[in-house]
């Protein structure tokens, strides 16, 4: 009993903060705007069959996913390199690395513009040196790159704290066991640090899935993503219905997603990363 | 004796500007248990990583069948190690552990199989192939650690205080547990160690180290009986450590009396230590001719007693069946082959005083 009466701050939250909000959106999602108030109807989801929003959904999940892979290429060197550093420059790299995350999202994309865009400091660079300009914005890559930039500590972070985590005599267990450095890197330093790479792509996947900031910015609205779609039909078009119907159809998406992450983690054992569904 | 298969000639490492080791001359023997023993921070851990590959000397080099083998890597060594806290693979089942080493060497997967079993079975855990490193206990474990480390057929199974986090019962069994894997196997063993009566229980070999150094190598039975120094004397066992003469050959002079001894070569009036074994030490009726004193304390130990005696300003602890009751007045005396006379040495009793008294005029 008493156990339970503890819980109650916590239901109270979930229903407020959670369950509310997303029993609101699944109401206009099921409904559409009728002669005299909103009718049950399965409209909003009809529509999704529509080519031009089914290359959308495709177009996000590719860029998600492509940003995701940089992210686990980029960020793991750099989390390997800093466990494993013994210099004390370390704490404050860190720091580094997290000092963006502590300024303004938009602040950031922006200043990429800055760097790339036509008349920025690189085409400005190679101007000056007589190089033709090279268009860097309003293409996918540069959507990936700017999801990259935004999104790649919180791939550093948890595959960092997990490797922290990795104790030497293990590595020198394994190079007495007749491993080479990459041998030991493969069999023991890699699956160690599964659960943080889980837990990095969780945390990398989901929100670059549904970025509209980055796409409207860096792809100058040339590489509409799904997250952009969302946005016009509450904030352009005014149909919450159809908007609401493709965040739903995003969320079973995304749910599914992190059920096989969580599934990894779990068999991966020690778990400590990923554990969101949990 | 059997073939040397590594040699060690003057190592010397330093870290930070601290001397860890300072010229360590030692060679192994074929199938022997050899076992550095010595206080923590006497510098036989680093003494063993060396030989493994995970430390380079700062000067000196090691052989290994008459090859320098300085700059090969530990996987490049046929030598395993048992680590101190096991560092086995915690994701990978028993088996899996075992079976690292030939996986990485690409045996072939009937082989490695037959060999998991033999090893399971060598080190008593048969049936705990697929369990979970995570839920042995640390007995298990440090089975697992030494099996690991066999199946790969080391020509040297480097141990590093491996009965360390077990108790007192379990550290007694596996003590007995590894001399048998051991004369088992065949192979040999470098074992770092501590616990003296670990060493003297297991050892062919014992080479005591302090500060850095060796002190003496020998059969336990040498180190126990004939101590080289009175640091040996007093890290192995129970010792009465005093300061004598030897007056003569077969002479020695302590507690103002002159006993006969058996030792000889150390010159006339010489200032020499002595060693005396509680055991070795008997308590008799008071006698003029013999160092006499009172007994300070008795303390029944189970097999025997164990008694202080104040003789001349000195503590001297024997041990007998017999117990004499505190307040009696006893003399003692001494065989002359339980004389066991030294050089003096840096932990002589009487440098160990000069040097306390430095400190208390420091303080002071």
């Amino acid at each position: 009993m008493k156990k339970n009466a503890c819980l109650i701050p916590l239901y109270v939250w979930t229903a407020v903060f959670v369950l509310f909000p997303l029993a609101i959106v699944i109401y206009f999602a099921f409904t559409r705007a009728g002669g005299t108030g909103f009718e049950f109807s399965l409209e909003g989801f009809s529509r999704l069959a529509d080519p031009m929003y089914l290359g959308v959904v495709l177009k996000s999940f590719k860029i998600a996913i492509i940003s995701t892979l940089v992210c686990i290429l980029c960020g793991y060197p750099a989390a390997y390199i800093l466990a494993r550093s013994r210099s004390r420059a370390k704490f404050i790299i860190v720091i580094l690395m997290l000092l963006p995350m502590w300024m303004n999202f938009l602040l950031r994309t922006y200043s990429w513009l800055s760097i790339l865009e036509n008349t920025g400091i690189i085409n400005t660079v190679l101007a000056s040196l007589g190089l033709p300009k090279v268009r860097f914005l309003y293409n996918e890559g540069a959507v990936i790159l700017g999801t990259v930039y935004n999104y790649l500590p919180f791939m550093i972070m948890p595959i960092y704290i997990t490797l922290l985590k990795l104790d030497e005599s293990h590595l020198e267990a394994a190079a007495d066991l007749g491993a080479n450095p990459f041998q030991a890197f493969l069999r023991v330093t890699l699956p160690f640090s599964v659960p943080g790479i889980l837990s990095g792509v969780s945390m990398v996947f989901v929100p670059s899935v549904t970025t509209f900031v980055i796409s409207q910015l860096m792809g100058g609205g040339k590489v509409p993503l799904i997250g952009d779609v969302i946005e016009q039909q509450f904030r352009v078009v005014n149909d919450w219905h159809f908007g609401s119907a493709l965040s739903v159809v995003i969320m079973v998406i995304v749910l599914i997603f992190m059920h096989f992450i969580n599934r990894g983690d779990v068999e991966s054992g020690t778990g400590n990363g990923g554990r969101i569904l949990r | 004796m059997g073939e040397r298969i590594l040699e060690l000639s003057g190592i010397y490492k330093t870290f930070d500007g601290m001397d860890v080791l300072n010229g360590i001359n030692l060679y192994i023997e074929k199938n022997e248990f050899l076992t550095l023993l010595g206080p923590s921070g006497c510098g036989k851990t680093t003494l063993l990583r060396i030989i493994g590959g995970f430390l380079t000397p700062t000067q000196g080099d090691i052989f290994y069948r008459g090859k320098r083998i300085n700059d090969v890597p530990p996987h490049k060594r046929n030598i395993n190690t048992v680590f101190q806290r096991y560092a086995l693979f915690p994701k990978m089942t028993v088996g899996e552990n075992i079976a690292f080493g030939p996986n990485i060497k690409k045996w072939d997967k009937k082989k490695i199989d037959r060999d998991v079993d033999e090893m399971l079975e060598l080190v008593s855990l048969r049936g705990f192939r697929d369990r979970d490193v995570t839920t042995l206990s640390g007995g298990q474990q440090q089975r697992v650690a030494v099996a690991r480390a066999l199946i790969n057929k080391p020509d040297i199974l480097l141990l590093d205080e491996p009965l360390g986090a077990l108790d007192l019962k379990l550290r007694k069994e596996m003590q007995i547990e590894l001399k048998r894997i051991q004369q088992e196997s065949g192979i040999t063993f470098a074992y770092v160690t501590h616990d003296q009566e670990e060493a003297l229980t297991m050892s062919d070999t014992i080479v005591v180290m302090n500060g850095g150094k060796i002190q003496q190598i020998g059969t336990p039975q040498d180190i126990y009986n004939e101590p080289k120094n009175a640091f040996v004397a007093d890290f192995i066992g129970d010792s009465n450590i005093l300061c004598a003469t030897m007056v003569r050959d077969l002479e020695v002079k302590f507690l103002d009396c002159i006993f006969p001894c058996i030792d000889r070569g150390f010159g006339e009036n010489a200032p020499v230590d002595v060693v005396l074994r509680p055991e070795d030490v008997i308590l008799v009726p008071k006698c003029e001719n013999l160092p006499s004193g009172e007994v300070v304390s008795s303390i029944f130990k189970g097999v025997h007693y164990e008694m202080r005696v104040d003789v001349c300003g000195e503590t001297i602890i024997a041990q007998s069946t017999v117990n004499c009751p505190p307040g009696s007045i006893v003399s003692l005396r001494v065989d002359p082959e339980n004389i066991q006379v030294m050089h003096k040495s840096e932990n002589s009793p009487d440098r160990k005083k000069i040097t306390s008294d430095e400190i208390s005029e420091v303080e002071i």
